[in-house]
């Protein structure tokens, strides 16, 4: 699914001229960006610079005070948020979004792979800010979308984490995939262009 | 490749929630049977008293209770970060945002109508009227729980958004109290019944844009 969406578009996002206002203040104007399939971009700049506003109007969430974004490619998403619930196990959680996308994907095999097998049962209120984040990661590994947009994937994270993490996104990206992160510190990953705010 | 099925999905997300809350669903009901038990107390007991307005206590009572755990059904949503998943999926919003009205409907507004008999006896209304009163309360527990929902997702952002939300949907229960208490008077067969009906139908097909375009807001 990935490769068709690469194939059948240069681009798996472009956005042309964006700007966004936040009250008086323009966080920022002008900006452009395009992404092809197997690129990472990074998204840089101080608290409050605008990396997440960015992001949220790349993924449609936010409307664009000026400019547009063009997204032929479905993606997934993490936000700052986890999106998971108080009550949800990283099994219901795993289940229910496989469901609304259709997957086969094995869920504990996933738990598995994102070392998250073992609090498989627990109450997301109950999880440690880690396993929430792992657990909102495996979901991306439910269904294959060419497109990630990540918003501070690694916070939370442990070593191993950041690790399990930084691999998938290199999977992700040589098997026809791209990922747009905003980040603060380094990035594990080889990004290919950076976005700074 | 199994076929994706979000609505039921988000239906199932919605019931496991709800139960999830504990006592959560048991507060409209017993809101509903405390404010309506309350009144034989406060008018006197008196059966001639009671019985001419036992119908209309219910509706009040129905349409307050509809309104109490209306609060947290979007609101836990928008701030796990489970809304702005659902609003960058394909499946259109107002589609989510019916569904889980709908399981809220069925979780906490559906035991109300059940209970609508008993409490009504104890009201003193003629016991032979009280089964097909039921299908009056139904229609218009449901229309209060999708204009209920809409205000909902319109305070979603607000922090304790409560009073908001019986401000903005007590305006909007007023045709279906109107045409709900004449087809609890008349009784099934009179042309309120019908008004009563299209009540709900208009908040069927109106609501769940209502709450999905506020719902877009409050993501954004």
């Amino acid at each position: 699914m990935a490769e068709n969406a690469a194939m059948m578009h240069e681009f798996l996002i472009k956005a042309a001229g964006l700007g966004a206002i936040r009250g008086e203040r323009v966080l920022f104007s002008d900006l452009s960006l395009e992404v092809k399939a197997g690129e990472a971009l990074v998204l840089r700049g101080a608290n409050g610079a605008g990396k997440s506003t960015l992001l949220r109007m790349l993924g449609g969430l936010s409307r664009p005070d000026a400019g547009a974004v063009e997204r032929p490619a479905r993606h997934h998403w993490i936000g700052h948020r986890n999106g998971l619930k108080p009550h949800e196990t990283p099994r219901a959680h795993l289940s229910h979004w496989g469901r609304v996308w259709g997957s086969n994907a094995d869920a504990r095999e996933i738990a598995r792979q994102m070392g998250i097998e073992r609090p498989f049962d627990v109450a997301g209120r109950l999880l440690s800010a880690g396993q929430k984040r792992r657990t909102a990661v495996a979901r991306l590994l439910l269904a294959d979308r060419p497109l990630w947009l990540l918003d501070e994937p690694f916070s939370a994270l442990d070593t191993q984490g950041r690790v399990l993490v930084t691999d998938l996104i290199d999977e992700h990206r040589a098997s026809g995939g791209a990922v747009i992160a905003a980040l603060h510190g380094d990035a594990p990953f080889q990004a290919s262009g950076e976005v700074q705010l | 490749m199994k076929s994706p099925s979000p609505l039921r999905a988000a239906f199932r997300q919605a019931l496991g929630e709800a139960w999830a809350g504990g006592a959560g669903v048991l507060l409209p009901i017993g809101f509903f049977a405390g404010a309506a038990m309350l009144v034989p107390f406060t008018v006197g007991s008196e059966a001639s008293q009671l019985s001419s307005i036992g119908t209309g206590i219910l509706w009040v009572a129905l349409a307050l209770a509809s309104l109490v755990s209306m609060e947290r059904v979007f609101q836990a949503d928008l701030e796990d970060g489970v809304l702005e998943l659902w609003a960058q999926e394909e499946t259109p919003l107002f589609l989510v945002a019916a569904a889980k009205i709908i399981a809220h409907w069925l979780v906490s507004g559906l035991p109300l109508v059940l209970l609508t008999p008993p409490i009504g006896i104890a009201l003193q209304v003629d016991p032979g009227a009280l089964v097909p009163a039921m299908l009056a309360y139904g229609l218009g527990g449901l229309a209060f729980f999708l204009w209920g929902g809409v205000a909902g997702a319109l305070a979603a952002s607000v922090a304790r958004g409560g009073l908001l939300i019986s401000l903005l949907a007590l305006p909007l229960f007023v045709p279906t109290a109107i045409f709900g208490a004449l087809a609890t008077i008349e009784g099934p067969g009179g042309p309120s019944l019908l008004f009563l009906s299209a009540t709900t139908l208009f908040a069927l097909s109106i609501a769940p844009f209502a709450a999905s375009a506020a719902l877009r807001l409050a993501v954004d």
